[in-house]
């Protein structure tokens, strides 16, 4: 057996696992309504390609993956598209997100797929693919889209690859009962993980020594594969990444590295299953192992759900009592959250459902003052400074919640374990963090801002250059032209255009571009002088001019009217606006009359 | 030249002073140039932390208008868009001790706001985007003119001059991706009478009786 190493701190509450090994995975009832969140991974929501009363078949794509970083949806059962709208999901804000509802028909008929079983002769990036299009996330919490993890384009080849069957939270047994019954399907996903990532050095599956059961049942199927089960003492929270890769390794991940800069590779064990049913057998992932226990709930066990199964449907076959328990909650004891309601669906990480009694886990205590016991820096497995962190987030002192490297929480939750004064630690870190990120945030947008606002003063300042400019050359322009008259009288020619002598008795400021301005009036001078030369242009503009001004007075008195009659107060304003174009057309007759003779 | 300089010794010391001070002279004067900062580096840094929202409530054209005269000496609590975190932070970068914000240029609000036009009663008189100070109005003359959301500061400056009074500032919504846990309630604070400066005058009376 290969070595392992401790991490600092570390909680052992209470395990409450056993009661929902007794039962082997049971089946439930296709649901009638299937919803599936568009948005259950890291990264971009998924964009529905399905309309509404579209029919739809098993594990037919209903939403596309949205760019790189993202996964596509698959219908979990045959049945009719009725509804694409926002519904509450399983999210701690108890916010509405945008879901695709499928009421199922009860057919379960599957979209015509297929499967490939000599993984080995084909290209990496074929298999990659596949589990893309699959779907597929990691199962373990976190939901990070598994075929980006596994897409190569790394610094440095794979050389370990970590499978994560720690199981640390209380009560959850999801992987454990999956190894248990599954355990030759898990192995055959690690070898095509295996394939993927070009046979690394070491594979191993990780396993705390709580599950004897699912160690044994590995055994069989690991032997002479190179795959080995590491074994090592169950404590919470073994089943973080980087506290596994120090357990199996000895190596510590750096602040803001992920496994792949260090040439690992770490998946949760139901992901790996997930992989083995979509290159095998060709089949997205539309169902995972979910375990339903607790207090108020019948028979705590394990279940194979469709995702988008609401958690409503699993507590109604599971004789749930209402009575006895208040909350339900997603995910484990430790880090899981109450729901806002039991109608939101399960998703691809809903690894339990939590219905404790309120024995089981009464309501929190009211906090006390901190009393400065250090238990909590003892328990914190990351080795940070909880009771420091929450004094700095008591006064929302970012710079020092950087400073002592708040971002390297994992939200564990043993420090509010093990404190004796039950302050909430972890509420105060996760809203810290959530105002640390907002504040960068509004640090770009403020910058962005910024930079828009100086371009906007450059702009206008730029255009009031420019018109300063235009006003000066005109101003220069004037000035030369009189000059030029001037000079032009004393020497007794009447011509104006006699610019090239001028210069010499122009205005001394800006006697250079006097002369090309002078031409320009000329220019201007000679072509109203030539307008004015054809009589027959300036009639038919006359003619023009008086049609319009007609039908304007025309229009005008028929307002005017109109006004009287509503009395609405306009009359003076209109009655004079009829009088100008009265009088307009009156001069402009007069004109064409002048031109005629 | 060289001997009724050694046989003055007044004369000598008068020589190198003025030699040296020539030197040292020319020598800060290069490193006056030559290092020269450019603009003021506190001016930069206030500018840093105010919001950039170009509102003018201050009474000053712009944010970095209002932090050259905080440089100046102008007081520190004329942001309302900050509020009393940029307060705050302007107070601990001067040391200077953190007043509350004026209320005479406006009050701190809640929720961040962003202008919306209601298109259908836009005439396209552009004077909204004349007025926009970061330039976040698309439009042109006699045709409707919208918001890009995404670059408005919500400084309100475009509302007083829509003649039709068609823009509104709409809170911006919170959604699933920028909602964020809240602080809980400080621990020891359960009981009413324990919490200080929150207790009531009758509350204190009975005390003291």
């Amino acid at each position: 057996m290969s070595r392992t190493w401790v991490t600092p701190g570390g909680v052992h509450p209470p395990e409450n696992k056993h009661q929902s090994v007794t039962q082997p995975i049971g089946q439930l009832p296709i649901p009638e309504k299937l919803i599936i969140p568009l948005s259950q991974h890291i990264g971009a929501p998924a964009i529905p390609c399905v309309e509404m009363g579209q029919q739809v078949l098993k594990g037919q794509v209903i939403a596309q993956a949205a760019g790189m970083v993202s996964i596509p949806m698959h219908a979990p059962s045959s049945g009719t598209i009725s509804a694409i709208e926002h519904r509450p999901i399983a999210h701690a804000s108890g916010m509405l997100a945008p879901c695709i509802e499928i009421t199922t028909d009860g057919a379960d008929t599957w979209i015509e797929h297929e499967g490939i079983s000599d993984y080995e002769h084909i290209s990496p990036r074929k298999l990659i693919e596949m589990v893309g299009n699959a779907g597929i996330s990691g199962m373990g919490g976190a939901g990070f889209p598994s075929a980006v993890k596994l897409n190569p384009g790394r610094q440095r080849p794979i050389d370990t690859l970590i499978v994560n069957a720690t199981e640390c939270e209380p009560y959850i047994t999801a992987d454990d009962s999956a190894i248990r019954e599954r355990a030759g399907e898990i192995v055959e996903g690690i070898k095509i993980l295996s394939a993927i990532l070009d046979h690394p050095h070491h594979i191993m599956i990780g396993i705390e020594d709580n599950k004897p059961e699912a160690i044994e049942a590995l055994a069989p199927h690991v032997e002479g594969t190179g795959i080995s089960v590491v074994v090592f003492p169950t404590k919470y929270p073994s089943g973080g990444e980087k506290q596994l890769i120090y357990i199996l390794t000895g190596r510590e991940l750096p602040a803001g590295k992920l496994p792949a800069d260090e040439g690992m590779v770490c998946i949760n064990i139901g992901t790996t299953y997930a992989i083995k049913r979509a290159v095998i057998d060709g089949e997205p992932l539309i169902s995972r192992v979910t375990t339903v226990t607790g207090d108020a709930v019948g028979t705590p066990r394990n279940y194979d759900t469709l995702i988008g199964t609401p958690v409503r449907h699993l507590l109604e076959h599971n004789q749930f009592n209402e009575q006895a328990g208040g909350r339900v909650v997603m995910g484990g004891p430790m880090m899981g959250f109450t729901l806002p309601s039991a109608d939101v669906p399960i998703v691809k990480t809903t690894n339990c459902i939590l219905a404790p009694s309120y024995a089981e886990i009464p309501d929190d205590e009211p906090a006390q003052p901190c009393i400065r016991c250090g238990m909590c820096a003892e328990a914190c497995p990351v080795s940070l400074l909880p009771q420091q962190l929450f004094w700095y987030a008591q006064a929302q002192e970012h710079d020092r919640l950087e400073a002592h490297n708040l971002f390297d929480c994992i939200e564990c939750g043993a420090c509010s374990y093990v404190c004796p004064s039950n302050i909430p630690l972890v509420q105060y870190y996760r809203a810290a963090k959530g105002e640390i990120r907002q504040a960068r945030e509004e640090k770009v947008k403020s910058d962005h801002a910024r930079d828009r606002f100086e371009f906007h003063k450059e702009r206008i300042e730029q255009a009031e250059r420019e018109k300063e400019a235009k006003r000066a050359a005109r101003r220069e322009a004037t000035q030369q032209a009189k000059a030029d008259h001037l000079a032009a009288t004393a020497n007794g020619t009447a011509v104006p255009s006699a610019a090239p002598s001028a210069p010499a008795t122009a205005a001394p400021a800006g006697a250079v571009p006097s002369s090309s301005a002078a031409d320009i009036i000329a220019a201007a001078q000679a072509r109203a002088a030539a307008k004015q030369a054809s009589p027959e242009d300036q009639r038919a503009k006359l003619e023009r001019t008086i049609a319009s001004a007609e039908q304007r007075l025309k229009m005008a008195e028929e307002k005017l009217a109109e006004a009287i009659n509503d009395d609405s107060g306009k009359q003076d304003k209109l009655s004079a606006a009829v009088e100008n174009t009265r009088q307009k057309l009156e001069q402009s007759k007069s004109k064409l009359a002048e031109l005629a003779e | 030249m060289i001997e009724l300089i050694a046989q003055n010794p007044i004369l000598a010391a008068l020589i190198a002073l003025v030699g040296l001070s020539i030197v040292f002279g020319g020598l800060l004067g290069f490193a006056a140039e030559k290092f020269k900062v450019e603009g003021d580096p506190i001016v930069e840094q206030l500018d840093e932390l105010l919001p950039q929202t170009q509102c003018g409530q201050c009474g000053f054209p712009g944010c970095r208008p209002y932090a050259e005269s905080i440089a100046n000496g102008d007081d520190i609590n004329k942001c309302p868009p900050g509020g009393q975190s940029t307060i705050n932070a302007i107070a601990n970068l001067l040391d200077v001790p953190a007043p509350e914000l004026d209320a005479e240029h406006g009050e701190e609000s809640e929720v961040k706001t962003v202008a919306y036009i209601r298109e259908d009663e836009c005439i396209g008189c552009t004077k909204c985007i004349q007025a926009c100070p970061v330039d976040a109005i698309l439009g042109a003359a006699k045709l409707m003119h919208t918001v890009i959301a995404d670059e408005c500061t919500g400084c309100d400056l475009c509302v007083e001059p829509c003649p039709v009074d068609c823009i509104d500032m709409l809170p911006v919504e919170e959604t699933i991706a920028d909602w964020k846990w809240s602080i809980p309630a400080k621990p020891g604070q359960m009981i009413a009478t324990d919490r200080r400066g929150e207790v009531s005058p009758a509350v204190r009376n009975e005390d003291a009786a």
